[in-house]
């Protein structure tokens, strides 16, 4: 079941990225469908983290292109990025712990009323929304005026996602969800992108854990020193093959299975 | 790192207990609490002069200043910043006043914004060397800014003190409303005023949370698409501004510009600020904190006035005070935090 005729939701086109003198991403190219989830592998320091972050407009590549929807994009921030609807759940959450979970989910995009020539936060109706919204991502904490310091780690996670969720999200990209959360968590959070891909929002999610690729992703991508190095549906591929992508070996039954496309 | 999960933790024993059921109310009130016990020192060691209405009417101009002082260091440090430039900007702004009014260049009346523009260009200057030139900590920057304001003010003035203000300046610093049962007087209403536009605005503003944010956490900040160089030149020029009122306020009440106002004024702004609960490390206070923390310092100062406590003892105390604030503020996170 090839895409390859469809407009991808997000596209990165031959993108490299150098810090200085070293080199973070060459040439990397990454097509994102509707309602896929795209699982993304690579050993430390393969230039997964960084590609995201390109793609959620943290930092500009040095070369490449970015195309929404078919449409070439220029970020010049992370709000940018927001406001096309490319959202991103970054590995350290970046949560601000000293406010309310409300206020975190829309943090930057406050919710005001206009009083006369000036605006003010709307807390009623922030605390109403931030409620409703998690309702509906099955989301459960005791009260959104609790401050993200005071709740589980799996929770900041949760909040983390709903913030990333909250403003009618296309994309969200996904860096180490599962990362530092006990096991009931982990299935919990896997369990909320499965929820968002039927919702029709496209998830990109980078995963040490082959678990978590298995059990949520449709297509799965490797990374290696900061290039392409392979991807294939999930159906077509064992978890050892994926294993040797992230070490960089390539077997030849992969190989023949995209020589002859079986599908 | 098998951290328990909220499913398997139930109210326990600790929980229940009164002393932990208590810290919610220690964190707002505590410091009330001390003002409150402040209020029954004074009365019962000086029962006849504390809370006559001749203190009582000195407390509001004697701390005007530094209630100005401290609000513009509290958004500074809510965003894990520090202004140590605030003492000298209290002189340039004040000496640069009593220039203008010697010298009769501007008519009275446009002379009262004067001070609180030439605090806001000093704050402009500390948020873009932290933010354009990068300076690593706003220590830095503010120190250098230190330096430089009062090496101005020296240069304007000739580093002797100039007296003689214009009528509408001795009235905010000076003047009282004449509400018939009483004075009320202006540097109270300026800093009531001052003070409940500064709540308003870090508490209902989008800025306003875009500090506490930018203090709690500036990557989540700047990932949110908060602007934050522009909101931390902001929390700057706004604690330069607040410097400034407070050089016009200590101006209109001393009818004068002096070249040794407000040296080490950056330090009791920062006392206050800790010792009315803010955090130094930045996303964590409230105004009215910093009111508790203006009056803890003011009420001290007083009452050991009234008591003929030497000056020096005074200084031993408020130092003892500040770190007394700080540990009971430590004691309490460790009794409030989940991971100890």
């Amino acid at each position: 079941m090839t895409r390859e005729h469809e407009v991808p939701v997000i596209e990165a086109r031959g993108v490299s990225k150098y810090f200085g003198a070293v080199t973070a991403l060459e040439n990397v190219s990454l097509k994102l469908y509707h309602g896929e989830v795209l699982g993304v592998v690579g050993d430390n320091g393969a230039g997964k983290s960084t590609l995201m972050k390109i793609l959620a407009g943290l930092y500009p590549p040095s070369a490449g292109e970015i195309f929404v929807e078919g449409k070439l994009v220029h970020f010049r921030s992370p709000k940018d990025a927001r406001d096309m609807g490319i959202e991103m759940v970054y590995q350290d959450l970046a949560l601000a712990g000293n406010l309310r979970i409300d206020e975190n989910i829309f943090l930057g995009r406050e919710r005001v009323r206009k009083f006369g020539p000036f605006r003010f936060i709307d807390n009623a109706a922030s605390l109403k929304q931030a409620k409703e919204h998690l309702e509906k991502l099955k989301i459960e904490v005791k009260s959104v005026r609790q401050k993200v310091e005071e709740l589980s780690g799996g929770q900041r996670q949760a909040v983390a996602i709903a913030r990333a969720t909250a403003f009618d999200a296309k994309v969200v990209i996904m860096d180490e969800p599962t990362a530092a959360l006990a096991v009931k968590e982990v299935r919990k959070v896997l369990d909320l992108i499965k929820d968002l891909k039927n919702h029709g929002i496209s998830v990109i999610l980078i995963s040490h854990r082959l678990d978590d690729i298995f059990y949520v992703c449709d297509r799965v991508m490797a990374l290696f020193r900061g290039r392409n190095f392979a991807e294939a549906p999930l159906a077509e591929v064992t978890r050892n093959e994926v294993i040797g992508w992230i070490m960089g070996n390539k077997s030849p039954v992969t190989q023949a299975a995209k020589i002859f496309d079986l599908n | 790192m098998a951290a328990a999960s909220p499913e398997t933790i139930t109210p326990s024993a600790r929980e229940r207990s009164l002393r932990v059921r208590l810290i919610p109310y220690i964190d707002r009130f505590g410091i009330l609490f001390i003002v409150l016990v402040m209020l029954a020192v004074g009365t019962i060691t000086q029962p006849d002069v504390f809370l006559s209405w001749r203190n009582l009417s000195n407390l509001p101009g004697q701390n005007a200043a530094l209630a100005a002082l401290a609000m513009g260091m509290f958004v500074v440090i809510v965003t894990a910043g520090i202004d140590l430039s605030v003492g000298s900007v209290l002189v340039l702004a004040m000496m640069t006043t009593a220039v203008l009014a010697r010298d009769q260049v501007l008519p009275p009346l446009l002379l009262v914004p004067v001070p609180i523009l030439v605090g806001m260009l000093v704050g402009l200057i500390n948020g873009l060397g932290l933010t354009v030139l990068r300076l690593p900590h706003p220590f830095i920057v503010t120190l250098g800014t230190l330096n430089i304001a009062r090496g101005v003010a020296n240069l304007i003035s000739g580093g002797v003190p100039i007296s003689g203000m214009p009528e509408p300046v001795r009235f905010l610093g000076n003047g009282s409303l004449d509400l018939g049962f009483m004075q009320l007087p202006v540097s109270l209403v300026v800093i009531a005023v001052l003070y409940l536009g500064f709540w308003i605005f870090l508490q209902y503003t989008r800025t306003g949370r875009h500090l506490y944010a930018i203090g709690g956490n500036p990557q989540a900040a700047r990932v949110s698409g908060v602007n934050v160089e522009r909101t931390l030149v902001l929390a700057y020029v706004l604690s330069g501004a607040t410097a400034g009122l407070a050089g016009l306020l200590l101006a209109g009440r001393t009818n004068s510009g002096f070249p040794n106002a407000g040296i080490g004024a950056e330090l009791d702004a920062i006392s206050a600020v800790i010792i009315g609960g803010a955090s130094f490390f930045g996303g964590r206070g409230s105004v009215l904190g910093v009111l508790a923390g203006v009056l803890v310092i003011g009420l001290l100062r007083n009452i050991l006035n009234l008591n003929n406590v030497p000056v020096f003892w005074q200084q031993v105390l408020i130092g003892v005070v500040i770190i007394l604030a700080v540990f009971l503020d430590v004691l309490r996170r460790r009794a409030g935090s989940a991971s100890e």
